[in-house]
């Protein structure tokens, strides 16, 4: 097993999760396209499950655990691997958990050997795994200095907010490698998202509202409530001078895309700063085309601001 | 105490003013208004201790006792207090003017949080507590 993270991530299992096969298609698309381009190989996890996201959480929490504790064992066992990016915040957030909950709870350690067992799955063991967001990834497998080398056309002049959301930190408890140094994620202010953007030639705007909530969970059953937060966040995007929300998480991306269309029906209030993937960015500072990392498949269409700023 | 809705109003007209350095206090006295509401709706009396210099910050940590939840608003108290330090420990600087609408949005932010809290006592339960909206099923 090479022993630094830059090598071990080179080849990593992919769990792209159910969203990014629906509204988050654009994620997926462009995570897929930016690991052929900068030579880092994905290998997605066979038959991986949902992670229990929302609705199976809600019914029985250790059942979450045990459907996102499968998708590590699948990891380990089947695949022979032992680290999994999850580039979409709930699954990777989930994973985590799951990694937590099997460590210190012994009910949660019961009921996935439990199912685990009457499924025909090995069990998973908590430490087989690593897992891994999109952003640790690339910062860790390549890093700034080696993408600043790669970047073409670059990103240069163009203003950004970088929007982080909260499962990506929070709670703090399952998340032991963050605020461990220096080089490490905070979960107080992280900086992954602008340290790569930034050196992809993005200029990152002071934005304070970067793991603010935005009512998320919520979107459809109290959708005003995440409409007044999702337009407040947009509004300080703007406020801070961005002319983008780089978003890292399916959830967060469509929160910010639709209630930005419905603030201005609702409340008649217009946003224009537009919402794109992190990884599209950067696939676009690599100089792939706007196709190939599905720009146009965002309901926030920033193809002619893109154009004006030439980044495409 | 002012009622929410008569502290949202008074955020919208800093809002639409275009808010100053010299604002600073009544911004931060807003930010904890906002969290006596929601320690008095838990029927507790809110704190008048301080945590690193600042009130915002005792609210915080008292509203947020047993309540995991409500970290999903942890970040932006402590983003305030930041603004409120750059406002009134720099109050010359060209940045004045940007330093203080962030900070207006950031109290909007936290008003909306919490308005939203004491109307759907769950929201942030899921993300930033990770615990099951529905605990009824445990």
């Amino acid at each position: 097993m090479p022993e630094n993270k830059a090598d071990r991530y080179r080849r990593v299992a992919y769990y792209p999760g159910c969203a990014l096969e629906g509204t988050g298609h654009a994620y997926n698309r462009s995570t897929r396209q930016l690991g052929k381009a900068l030579g880092l190989d994905l290998v997605e996890v066979p038959d991986w499950n949902c992670c229990g996201a929302m609705e199976a959480k809600n019914v029985d929490p250790k059942v979450q655990t045990y459907l996102s504790a499968r998708v590590l064992s699948l990891t380990a066992n089947r695949m022979g691997m032992d680290v999994v990016m999850a580039p979409c915040n709930g699954c990777y957030h989930n994973l985590k958990k799951a990694e937590h909950d099997l460590a210190n709870d012994p009910g949660s350690a019961e009921v996935v050997a439990r199912l685990a067992r009457k499924a025909g799955d090995p069990a998973y063991q908590p430490g087989e795994v690593e897992t891994v967001h999109a952003l640790e990834w690339l910062k860790a497998a390549i890093g700034e200095e080696e993408l600043r080398r790669r970047v073409r056309g670059g990103l240069k002049g163009l203003k950004v907010a970088n929007y982080y959301g909260c499962m990506y930190t929070r709670p703090r408890h399952i998340f032991p490698e963050k605020d461990s140094g220096p080089a490490s994620e905070s979960t107080a202010k992280p900086h992954f998202m602008d340290d790569l953007l930034a050196a992809a030639g993005a200029e990152n705007v002071e934005f304070a509202l970067k793991t603010a909530c935005c009512g998320g969970a919520h979107t459809l059953s109290d959708s005003d409530v995440s409409t007044h937060l999702v337009l407040n966040i947009l509004q300080a995007a703007e406020a801070a001078g961005a002319e983008v929300i780089a978003t890292e998480c399916p959830t967060c991306h469509s929160g910010l895309e639709l209630h930005q269309v419905r603030a201005e029906k609702r409340l008649g209030v217009r946003t224009g700063v537009k919402i794109i993937y992190f990884t599209q960015l950067l696939g676009l500072a690599l100089g792939l085309s706007p196709r190939k990392v599905g720009l146009h498949e965002n309901v926030s269409d920033a193809r002619e601001l893109l154009a004006a700023r030439g980044v495409t | 105490m002012r009622n929410l809705a008569q502290i949202g109003q008074r955020l919208a007209e800093l809002l639409e003013k275009g808010p100053q350095a010299g604002d600073a206090g009544t911004m931060l006295a807003l930010a904890e208004e906002v969290l006596e509401h929601w320690i008095a709706a838990r029927g507790e009396r809110p704190t008048g201790g301080r945590r690193e210099g600042f009130r915002l910050l005792a609210l915080h940590h008292q509203g947020a006792r047993g309540e995991p939840s409500f970290n999903a608003c942890r970040e932006s108290c402590r983003e305030l207090v930041y603004h409120y330090n750059l406002l009134t420990l720099e109050p010359d600087d060209t940045r004045c003017g940007a330093r203080a609408l962030m900070m207006a949005r950031l109290a909007n932010h936290l008003y909306l949080f919490i308005a939203g809290k004491l109307q759907v006592e769950r929201l942030g339960e899921f993300c930033c507590a990770s615990r099951p909206l529905r605990t009824a099923a445990e």
